[in-house]
């Protein structure tokens, strides 16, 4: 391809653990690969519906602070979605940029995404589309296991995000929407809930847990009180799925995330709800979470609450 | 043959086989999971046998836990239902730079690690299930005098290829990452191929393995 004809952004600084990320990759468990995918799936799903991509189109997701990024081709929208800050810079100077809207940019603008604020995780694209490689029906990158488009590794400076297609028939469109926070993590007691001491079950409900900095893709270390184990430290090794909260030898738990080693031998107290796993993944290290126990029929009902709530937010993008 | 199916939180079920650890529970759970595999039922995210359990992911808004438990339920696995088993020969080099645990195993096991080498290498293991990181096959048994702890602290990193004993399991390190497993020595032969997507698993759980000794010059001469 000749460089004029080219539609691309260079990296001039990467932002944190900045990756490309979709629905993620089913079916591989057994072989022990997570599914990965968006962290928070509802502003990757936002994203999409504004920029009126297919809805398992490519994101780029960033941690704590985006990427910064100058732009190289024909005229293309943008858009942000998250709690994000982030400036717009070209030749009429500089703008602050807000979330869930699109914003034009022309051949050598850029765009600086500061921060996130209050939350972790923010997302990023175009209308159109990335140029990225499938591994096992997905373009999410897995840093761990080093699966996905740019070797598995996630973005640095001075690479180069590659344009294969531009949707002209866009129609430049926003939403009002502030994000949706949470008091309680809410969880449905785990199979080896009966490891655990009366007393520290009591505690496991009714006292706080701070997240502390040791959180990332694959899991949230929490400190707090300390659980005591009545039976044993360690189970037999068996399947893990996102949202596991296993308590370890020393007595904290630790919050299976999505890019969580695929077994684990340590016991499972609780599991997150799904309705709850979006909001989760977005607590800073440093907040302090509580627990309630709620049984599988309401999580199956507040799951189906969630979704229509994601499609009715959906649908005041105008 | 499944015991009990219960709910790991609200998107899996956990289907429980038994709570020993051997080549018969677990050869269950490997029927299972290749059986409800081939059926392709829309909305299972997942499937992941381990010694004994298998835990079914589902989609959430096609299932919900007490549909799916009756599908599972009403599966009939029969007795005489072959489990595919293929033998792979994987080679290991036992050289100092690779055999980073062989002194603290000698010292726990109190055999010579000679004795050790010879004994391990004499031995074919099935493998019970693979996982944890991409590709890790979890392989049994060990004989009862060559069972040990893991170490107390374990590694930050641990070389890509280490081949590793705890208890009755011996495993392969298919990345560098951290663990805590005794490490005797490390493979020259990839384990877990990214580029091959139809069947990136050298070992697939019900195969059995047979490990060979190789020196450092074959090994270099591999890894070329």
């Amino acid at each position: 391809m000749k460089s004029k004809d080219r539609n691309y952004f260079k990296i001039l600084r990467a932002g944190i653990n900045t990756t490309y990320q979709d629905l993620g990759r089913n079916n591989l468990y057994h072989i022990g690969i997570p599914f990965s995918g968006a962290m928070d799936k509802r502003n990757f799903q936002l994203l999409n519906s504004l920029l009126q991509n297919d809805y398992n189109s490519p994101v780029i997701e960033f941690a704590y602070q985006g990427p910064h990024l100058r732009y190289f081709g024909k005229d293309i929208f943008f858009c942000i979605s998250g709690n994000v800050s982030f400036k717009i810079i070209t030749k009429e100077g500089v703008i602050d940029g807000n979330s869930y809207q699109c914003y034009l940019l022309k051949n050598g603008d850029e765009v600086d995404i500061h921060s996130t604020n209050k939350s972790v995780y923010g997302y990023f694209s175009i209308n159109g589309t990335f140029g990225v490689d499938y591994y096992w029906g997905s373009c999410s990158i897995n840093t761990q296991a080093q699966i996905g488009p740019n070797n598995g590794n996630k973005f640095s400076k001075d690479l180069e995000i590659e344009i294969i297609d531009i949707n002209n028939s866009f129609n430049k469109r926003k939403l009002d929407y502030l994000g949706s926070t949470i008091e309680n993590i809410r969880v449905i007691k785990g199979t080896n809930y009966d490891y655990f001491s009366e007393s520290s079950q009591n505690k496991f409900f009714k006292e706080s847990f701070k997240i502390t900095k040791l959180s990332d893709r694959m899991g949230m270390r929490l400190e707090g009180p300390k659980i005591e184990n009545i039976v044993d430290p360690n189970i037999k090794s068996e399947g893990l799925v996102k949202g596991v909260i296993q308590i370890t030898s020393a007595g904290d738990p630790i919050i299976m995330l999505s890019d969580h080693g695929t077994i684990g031998g340590y016991p499972k107290i609780a599991t997150v709800i799904s309705a709850d796993y979006d909001r989760l993944v977005q607590l800073t290290p440093g907040s302090n979470i509580k627990f309630k126990d709620v049984s599988l029929e309401d999580a199956e009902t507040l799951y189906k609450l969630y979704q229509m709530e994601t499609n009715n937010i959906i649908s005041q993008i105008k | 043959m499944i015991k009990n199916i219960l709910n790991l939180g609200d998107a899996a079920l956990y289907c429980d086989f038994g709570s020993e650890v051997n080549q018969e529970i677990n050869s269950n759970v490997i029927k299972y999971f290749y059986h409800i595999k081939k059926l392709n039922l829309k909305g299972i995210t997942n499937l992941t046998p381990s010694y004994n359990k298998l835990i079914i992911s589902y989609d959430l808004n096609i299932h919900s836990f007490l549909s799916l438990k009756k599908k599972i339920e009403n599966i009939e696995i029969k007795e005489n239902n072959k489990l595919e088993k293929n033998l792979i020969e994987i080679p290991v080099c036992c050289d100092n730079n690779f055999a980073l645990d062989i002194k603290r195993v000698e010292n726990k096991l109190k055999l010579k690690s000679e004795i050790i080498l010879e004994r391990f290498f004499s031995k074919n293991y099935f493998c019970y299930m693979t996982g944890f990181v991409a590709g890790m096959p979890f392989l049994g048994d060990l004989e009862k005098d060559m069972r040990l702890k893991r170490l107390e602290t374990p590694r930050v990193k641990v070389p890509k290829g280490s081949v590793g004993i705890t208890e009755q399991f011996c495993n392969i390190y298919t990345f560098e990452t951290p663990g805590g497993w005794n490490i005797l020595g490390n493979t020259p032969q990839n384990i877990f191929d990214t580029s091959n997507q139809s069947n990136p698993n050298l070992v697939n759980p019900g195969d059995t393995i047979k490990f060979y000794r190789i020196t450092l010059d074959q090994y270099n001469e591999i890894k070329r």
